[in-house]
């Protein structure tokens, strides 16, 4: 493993990757939209080899005490140990909490979707809405899988219906969930001195550090993430912030034909 | 007599089997039966850890059956419960008999299913699913097994409940059967019937199981034989 660890750094220090592919250049990528009928909004995004499928689902509750006139949104993940040979059984572990609050945190801080919308009755009745992310394949770079997964579900979710202070789970109505961006996570993986995007497993291995940028519609930055043992400097954050702003673009471009 | 979703009492729900869906599992299938969609990976025969669990006579069978947060009407909580721990038991003593444990000493077999979409009939899904992935792994078998639910309503012998149709049963039956063997290798009933019933649902299940495998191998075969 050492030796191709070593092999991925010198070949990035030229510029190339075990692959083909240039530094920024991301794996193909597959949508599926709305695969789960059961869930509000669901998808299937293939990103490469990594398969990742997110599920909406939309409630009613009680609202936060501190925020009784705001909806709930909640994200959370999971490593399904049919995704990697090396699942270890057990509760969740650090990488799909810190995926789970990676993805929240784009969706929240983007303001994809404006809480103070979702609610029915303040203090009392909100809408929930849970997003739930699922690794069904893991060949490296989940967090960008996985936030992308999100966003498409979001994107298409529906209300269910509601009557009589009760939801009808089984009915969902046209109306749309609102939803004001696509925030779109792209991270850069620090491999030698260069960075490249959407690394495979073997790259993530072989990277001493990531950053993690979720850009909004507008190109402004919602959320950053570092990641990894090593330090990153302010030149390589530019460059990061850079990249993420351009694929961003073109992520979404294949969001609207998907 | 026609159901709730206009098919026969001896019909089976819409059935897609695909073998070979994932990439880093060794064998893998996914199986969709009406609106239940299943997904099993399975790992090995591989080395067990830890080591002190090894069986030094023959390999492990490790499975774990769990359901998607967003696969049900109303949000399902994530992790483990009463109810797919013991659904994880049944569809792994489902397997075991089929698989040729002897030959691998000390290593895991390990099989993992999710359900990504339930809509009744998910232990049934999840067994013909793993069945599958197992014989995609190249686990040497002695055969397929296939499983479907039987039921009662209005007095009628139906096979493959869906989702609607549960609470209009008089029982639930899930049936897991080796054709090949022409053994069961689960059964559960809950409900309340006469004994005549329980042996009248139990056939319609095994004849409905034998179509089942056809699919499970086309499945095999379109994924193997180019």
């Amino acid at each position: 493993m050492k030796i191709l660890q070593q092999s991925i750094v010198s070949l990035a220090a030229k510029g190339m990757r075990l692959d083909g592919r240039k530094l920024d250049q991301i794996r193909d990528i597959v949508i599926e939209a709305s695969p789960i009928e059961k869930a509000e909004g669901s998808a299937i995004v293939k990103l490469g080899r990594t398969k990742v499928i997110a599920g909406v689902k939309i409630g009613v509750g009680q609202p936060f005490s501190d925020r009784p006139g705001s909806g709930v949104l909640m994200t959370g993940a999971e490593f399904s140990p049919i995704s990697s040979p090396d699942f270890e059984p057990g509760p969740p572990r650090d990488n799909s909490i810190e995926l789970a609050r990676v993805v929240d945190r784009g969706i929240r801080e983007s303001q994809a979707i404006d809480l103070d919308k979702l609610c029915i009755e303040p203090g009392e009745k909100v809408w929930m809405v849970f997003v739930d992310i699922n690794i069904l394949d893991n060949f490296g770079n989940l967090i960008d899988a996985a936030a992308l997964a999100s966003a498409v579900a979001l994107s298409r979710a529906v209300f269910p219906k509601y009557e009589d202070g009760a939801v009808i789970f089984t009915e969902k109505t046209k109306k749309k969930l609102p939803v004001a961006c696509l925030p779109i996570a792209c991270t850069s993986f620090k491999v030698g001195e260069r960075l490249l995007l959407d690394a495979t497993r073997e790259e993530e291995e072989a990277a001493g550090a990531r950053i993690t940028v979720t850009t909004r519609d507008d190109g402004n930055v919602a959320a950053i993430q570092k990641g990894g043992e090593e330090g990153i400097t302010p030149a390589e954050i530019e460059h990061a912030l850079d990249m993420a702003v351009e694929k961003g673009k073109e992520i979404r471009k294949l969001v609207k034909q998907a | 007599m026609k159901r709730s979703d206009g098919r026969k009492p001896e019909e089976l729900r819409p059935l897609e089997i695909t073998a070979g869906v994932l990439e880093n599992a060794t064998g893998s299938a996914r199986v969709r039966m009406g609106r239940t969609i299943a997904v099993a990976g399975v790992f090995g025969p591989r080395e067990m850890f830890p080591r002190r669990l090894q069986d030094f006579n023959r390999a492990t069978v490790q499975c774990r059956y769990s359901m998607a947060p967003f696969s049900t009407d109303e949000r399902a909580r994530p992790g483990p419960s009463r109810r797919s721990k013991e659904i994880s038991l049944v569809v792994r003593k489902a397997l075991e008999p089929l698989i040729f444990l002897d030959e691998f000493p000390k290593a895991a077999i390990d099989i993992y299913i999710d359900i990504i979409q339930a809509d009744a009939g998910t232990r049934t899904a999840a067994i013909n699913a793993a069945s599958v992935a197992l014989a995609d792994a190249g686990v040497p078998m002695r055969g397929l097994v296939s499983a479907v639910a039987a039921g009662k309503i209005d007095g009628k012998y139906v096979v493959d409940l869906a989702g609607k149709e549960e609470d209009a049963s008089d029982c639930d039956l899930p049936v897991a059967y080796i054709p090949s063997q022409g053994k069961i290798s689960l059964l559960q009933m809950d409900g309340n019937l006469a004994k005549e019933d329980v042996k009248a649902l139990i056939k319609i299940a095994t004849t409905a199981c034998e179509d089942i495998e056809k699919k499970q191998r086309d499945a095999l075969r379109k994924r193997w034989i180019k």
